[in-house]
């Protein structure tokens, strides 16, 4: 199947007081119609920046998209202009971000920023739009659609902002909506509510979706496919069930370690990654993770590794790669 | 495990607490219009050396028993016994050496720690706020020493809080807290903004602290897999009520109250294929206000069980199992064989 969204080793940089940092080092995943792909990483590992630059939302300055390319449906994101990113956003790729009370605006209604995008995009009539938005509010789950329309976001509470902005997301019929931590301020079970909810939604109107988490769990339940990120670099990607089942890389397994889990009993064993994650200023050398790696060699801070496969649409990037897929090293 | 659950005096102990804040309206003459009950009648026991979970969504009340527990907050009714007694009654010698045994260590360490302060003014405060130590020289001994058992390295000392990671920032609070060498400490989401690695770090700090130091958690979190992994025991709420109370592992493995059932099964484990297995029970509807709860069981607009009854009767937090009580009419009571 050809891509939807091909990510090929996006560069983008920052400029910090203490230096240029690498936020993203050469990111390369891709999408296809209709599946959830996860990237998953913990902060600082360029999960975020690397869904934004899609957007081409990345602040310039201090960043600047340094190399690559961005295809969507065959063209390249990085090369269009200022007007034609615009009509890109919105109508083509839908963003939901972790906070709705921050990606709403407080002082319009929510009538109001549902049909701006409709009325642009679609070309629909106020009251077609209207009409379009209190069907999208019905479908996300939003009792009395017409009252809320009028309301504005403060009257709303987290999960309910949040159905907001999946509907907004949904309104143009984009065929892929990026996701960037969008339960991660909310409680458990409207976590699932709205997850649930992304997935049905996605899977019935044939929409794909990236979702951008840090949350292991998450990932098992909802993802088809897994990027794992960590210092800018994808250093893992494969089939969800794989990664959990045969890691390739020692940071996913790491990671999988490293997790509490609600089906096992109290002091069941955790082994935490030891040390800290890289300072993106300066890098160690070879391979990020080479200092907190359990099974490193000498040969790992001579030379960066990339992704190679260990199985069958399964890479990782890894010197020792195929040794920690079959459970040798442990 | 230091933990003996049946030790005959807890440390802590909660007495049908309650804590009701007025909700007020006018600009010049204020009328008090209702009541939020953030805490409606909670009562608990913490034994020493137990580590309890106090777990629930936004609203439920498990911040406001940790103020309350703190001091910070007044007790509508009820009563907090700190070793058998009220701290209400403590005049301020009591309430000072209440303070010296009593510890808290916070969600965000960026906001809690002062940002003026370096590393051995932060650890070393309370020690000379608590005349514990007074030369200089036996402070920053004493710091240096505190840092260490938290796992940070003794350069650290001349730091201030955002010249470190978030995972260290976290280590100090944890050393300030221990500085005093309490008998209990109120971890208040204290891993819950931590990255997954660093997280796992802090998790083993803490029950290495507990080993070492006989320490006492009452732990509060949202994050239910970090709360089975750490606690002996753990309470639920729901909107200012307790609704279940049991030995972690019995409350994880065969959960009675339907909210309980619904907030496990909202909680994904990170292994595809037990997920695909397992169902997904989804909770309709939001948290009600806590200034307008529902009658009867608080619970009952957002139950799978819920029927007239439910509306009617508020039920108590009964035995429904060996050192386990849950909070709802609908579940068979079993016959218990004597003890």
């Amino acid at each position: 199947m050809t891509a939807l969204l091909e990510i090929k080793d996006l560069v983008v940089e920052f400029a910090t007081e203490s230096g240029s940092l690498r936020a993203a080092n050469a990111v390369s995943y891709d999408v296809s119609p209709g599946e959830i792909v996860a990237v998953v990483g913990e902060s600082g590992s360029g999960k975020s920046v690397t869904a934004l630059s899609v957007l081409r939302l990345i602040p310039e300055p201090p960043g600047r998209i340094a190399g690559g390319e961005i295809l969507f449906q065959g063209s390249d994101l990085l090369a269009l202009d200022d007007e034609a990113i615009r009509r890109v956003r919105g109508k083509s790729i839908g963003m939901i971000f972790q906070e709705p009370m921050t990606s709403l605006n407080p002082v319009l209604s929510i009538g109001r920023q549902m049909t701006e995008a409709m009325r642009l995009h679609l070309g629909l009539s106020a009251a077609q739009a209207d009409q379009r938005a209190v069907d999208l509010l019905k479908m996300v789950g939003i009792a009395d659609p017409e009252s809320r329309l009028k309301a504005y976001p403060h009257h709303l509470s987290g999960g309910m902002r949040q159905r907001v902005m999946i509907a907004m997301a949904l309104s143009c019929e984009p065929p892929l909506i990026i996701a960037d931590e969008p339960t991660t301020a909310l409680d458990v079970t409207i976590q699932a509510q709205i997850l649930e909810l992304m997935k049905d939604l996605c899977r019935r109107l044939g929409v794909a979706l990236v979702i951008i988490t840090h949350n292991l769990g998450i990932v098992a339940r909802y993802a088809d496919r897994v990027n794992v990120m960590y210092a800018g670099s994808v250093i893992e990607r494969g089939p969800a069930q794989e990664i959990y089942r045969h890691p390739g890389h020692p940071y996913t397994v790491g990671l999988l370690n490293s997790v509490p889990r609600l089906d096992r009993p109290r002091g069941s064993p955790l082994e935490p990654i030891p040390g800290n994650p890289p300072d993106l200023v300066s890098l160690p050398p070879g391979c990020p993770f080479q200092p907190r790696c359990g099974v490193a060699t000498a040969g790992c801070a001579d030379a960066l590794p990339g992704l190679e496969a260990v199985a069958a649409q399964h890479w990782s990037a890894c010197f020792r790669s195929r040794q920690v897929y079959e459970g040798a090293l442990t | 495990m230091t933990a003996d659950p049946h030790h005959p005096a807890p440390l802590l102990e909660l007495r049908d607490l309650r804590k009701h804040f007025p909700v007020r309206r006018g600009a010049l003459i204020q009328r008090t219009v209702g009541q939020v009950r953030a805490v409606d009648g909670v009562s608990l026991t913490l034994s020493r050396g137990e580590t309890l979970g106090l777990v629930g969504e936004s609203g439920c009340g498990k911040s406001t028993i940790s103020r309350c527990i703190l001091k910070l907050e007044d007790p509508t009714s009820g009563a907090v016994l700190f070793d058998g007694s009220d701290i209400a009654t403590f005049d301020k010698p009591q309430t000072a050496a209440f303070r010296r045994r009593v510890q808290a260590i916070f969600q965000d360490p960026f906001s809690s720690l002062n940002p003026r302060m370096k590393v051995e003014e932060i650890v070393g405060e309370p020690l000379i706020v608590h005349g514990v130590e007074s030369d200089r020289s036996a402070v920053a001994a004493r710091v240096r020493q505190l840092l260490d058992v938290c796992g940070l390295s003794a350069r650290l000392i001349d730091r201030y809080p955002h010249e470190m990671s978030g995972g260290q920032r976290q280590r100090v609070g944890i050393a300030r807290a221990l500085a005093l060498r309490p008998d209990l400490i109120i971890c208040d989401e204290a891993v819950s903004a931590l990255d997954v690695s660093i997280q796992a770090q802090i998790i083993r700090l803490l029950e290495d602290l507990r080993d070492e130091f006989d320490l006492t958690y009452l732990f509060i979190g949202h994050d239910l897999s970090v709360v089975r992994h750490i606690c002996h025991r753990v309470a639920v709420m729901y909107l200012g009520k307790l609704v279940e109370l049991s030995d972690s592992d019995r409350l994880f493995d065969a959960p009675q109250h339907p909210y309980t059932q619904a907030l496990l099964s909202a909680v994904p484990v990170p292994d595809p294929e037990i997920e695909q297995r397992r169902q997904h029970q989804i909770l309709p509807g939001e948290v009600p206000s806590p200034s307008n709860p529902p009658s009867g069981c608080v619970f009952h607009p957002r139950c799978p069980l819920a029927d007239e009854d439910c509306q009617r009767t508020v039920p108590d937090l009964d035995v429904v199992g060996p050192d386990h009580r849950a909070a709802c009419i609908k579940i068979d009571r079993p016959v218990l064989e004597p003890a």
